[in-house]
């Protein structure tokens, strides 16, 4: 016996963004944009203001036409589901919500249309922490309420995959927190989850593939941990300086020489100081000169004149 | 993974374009009365229409006496008791129909004004099953204003006429046929709305313009066209002489046969169902467009 209570089977889903190009009137705002995002992880889908992550997912999401090139899931289109809200929740807007009406009526009406169980509704409002003000219009909200409502709206077909837009903007640091928990935990139950966010810094603990648009053509993908090993600038000195040198290279090390001793480049200080130990050498200086993730991100979407 | 059998598979057999438009008007039912501009709009068109109706009743059956009396040339052409009657419950067309109209412009364009169009969009994407559910909820409350506007006209100017001793016509045949009609009226304009709405986008400009063409610009035009014969017979397929023939009366009709050396009184009248194709024919050319142009666009 089941109830519509019981937790169903998430259907592992992936989402490809196959060569996508979006062109408005002059402007050219996407350019052949292609990675994707799979079950069980939370891709980080990053750039700054007007680079063309709204675009991305609202093709993604049907809202939008591509000039070229297709989003999927499996292999099928968003209007193509057979089931779309079952499948697919999205949130990417917190200001698509009628100010006269109800957090509650909304949902109702997304339910109604969706073909989602009414009990839905009170499931998520709980879930999203609006069950108090479920019944006040939604004109009185703030950025962060209608952030959460927006969320309930994504999860109402209880879906095998999140698409979000921004879901941070507007919220406090405890709601920054709780976001981070509830994603972390909706993809730790085998959905995927592809949100977007100017700011690395702010879903940097969320994250486990980030994917980075800069003036509408990918830049960056990969796993968080090779964006961060791309950072790594690791300064060591040793009393044989030689053969310091020529350990850490045989490591997979990129290795700068200078008058007060070697600047490590693709690999961490961890491991800068496992490989002095395993070749026998001392140390005489060893610490960490990572420019951190965040400039890296910055480099990445700075404009071409700026760029270090 | 287990073989718990996964909702999607029990959610995809119901699905099917049927239950999708099902759904979809279900949808905006809920949304609608989740608002309280529905109730609103039919308040207005019970007391609007009902002192409208009350003053014609009470202006009429003074009417006729003048008309009788006065002797200041041809003898002019006298409103029967029916007609009279008729014209009083007919004033759900002659001021209401504006009600409709703004109710279906609103259900289009308040999804842009407020930008749901894309919670809506992503609950049903198939975008002309979204129009279709629209087209159902502006007909069926197109109608309910319709029955509005008779609790007005009838339940004002029925006891009007009663108290100066006119005959209320109720339950003629032609009375009853008219009432019938009213609905059919208002459910088209709801709908004219819509599609008027849907190819607008921009509230403002819907809610301007209905305004503007309802009050001033067609009762301008008609005048105007009835002045040439041919101008007349052109004239006959503006939206308002069209539901004039619908329904079977009008003001501004009325206005027009009593003088029967008018030019438009040589050209024949449509017939009350050559006024519903009209009307239906409009409402097809705006829904079409809509949905071949607007509904097919990008979702801001």
């Amino acid at each position: 016996m089941t109830t519509s209570m019981t937790p169903r089977t998430i259907v592992p889903t992936l989402v490809t963004i196959d060569s996508l190009t979006k062109v408005y009137g002059e402007v050219t705002a996407l350019r052949d944009v292609s990675f994707s995002a799979g079950p069980g992880r939370v891709t980080g889908f990053l750039g700054p203001n007007g680079a063309g992550k709204t675009s991305t997912l609202r093709i993604l999401l049907g809202l939008n036409r591509a000039t070229a090139g297709v989003a999927l899931f499996d292999g099928r289109r968003y209007r193509d589901l057979e089931s779309p809200s079952h499948r697919v929740g999205g949130s990417l807007s917190a200001d698509v919500f009628h100010p006269g009406r109800s957090g509650r009526n909304h949902l109702r009406s997304v339910a109604i249309a969706a073909g989602i169980d009414r009990a839905r509704v009170d499931a998520v409002l709980e879930q999203v922490g609006l069950v108090d003000a479920a019944r006040r219009a939604v004109g009185g909200y703030s950025l962060g309420m209608r952030q959460r409502l927006g969320l309930a709206s994504a999860l109402l077909g209880d879906p095998d995959v999140l698409v979000l837009d921004e879901p941070i903007n507007g919220l406090d640091p405890d709601g920054i927190r709780w976001m981070r928990t509830l994603v972390r935990s909706l993809a730790a139950e085998g959905r995927t989850v592809l949100l977007s966010s100017h700011v690395l810094r702010e879903v940097q603990q969320t994250v486990d593939d980030v994917v980075v648009i800069r003036h509408g053509r990918i830049v960056f993908t990969g796993t968080l941990s090779t964006l961060e090993a791309g950072t790594a600038r690791v300064r060591v000195d040793g009393a044989d300086r030689a053969a310091l040198a020529d350990a850490l290279t045989r490591a997979g090390a990129t290795v700068e020489p200078g008058d007060t001793g070697l600047t490590v480049l693709g690999i961490d200080v961890a491991r800068t100081g496992e490989v002095a130990r395993d070749a026998g050498i001392a140390l005489t200086h060893l610490s960490d000169e990572s420019d951190g993730l965040e400039s890296v991100f910055l480099a990445l979407t700075a404009d071409e004149g700026s760029t270090a | 993974m287990t073989a718990t059998p996964s909702v999607n598979s029990t959610v995809a057999t119901g699905t099917s374009t049927g239950t999708g438009l099902a759904r979809a008007t279900a949808a905006e039912f809920a949304k609608v009365f989740s608002l309280t501009s529905w109730w609103l709009l039919g308040l207005i068109m019970v007391v609007y229409v009902g002192i409208t109706a009350a003053a014609l009743a009470f202006f009429f059956s003074d009417l006729g006496a003048q008309l009788t009396s006065a002797g200041s040339g041809a003898p002019a052409a006298q409103l029967d008791a029916v007609d009279a009657a008729t014209l009083v419950y007919s004033s759900v067309t002659a001021v209401g129909l504006v009600i409709p109209l703004l109710f279906g412009a609103l259900l289009a364009t308040t999804e842009y004004r407020h930008h749901t169009l894309t919670p809506t969009v992503l609950a049903q994407p198939r975008r002309g099953i979204v129009l279709a559910g629209k087209g159902v909820v502006a007909a069926l409350m197109g109608a309910l204003y319709g029955v509005a506007g008779l609790i007005g006209s009838v339940g004002f100017g029925a006891p009007v006429l009663a108290a100066l001793g006119e005959p209320t016509a109720l339950g003629e045949p032609e009375v009853t046929a008219v009432l019938l009609r009213t609905v059919l009226a208002t459910a088209l304009w709801s709908l004219i709305g819509l599609g008027f709405g849907a190819l607008l986008t921009s509230q403002i400009a819907a809610i301007v313009i209905v305004l503007a063409f309802t009050q001033f610009v067609e009762p301008i035009l008609r005048v105007v066209a009835s002045v040439w014969e041919w101008s007349a017979a052109l004239g006959r397929f503006l939206p308002g002489s069209a539901t004039d023939a619908l329904v079977g009366a009008g003001i501004l009709s009325s206005l027009g046969a009593l003088d029967p050396s008018a030019p438009s009184a040589a050209v024949d009248a449509l017939l009350w169902w050559q006024g519903g194709l009209v009307l239906a024919a409009l409402v097809t050319v705006l829904l079409l467009a809509a949905s071949l142009t607007t509904m097919r666009r990008d979702v801001e």
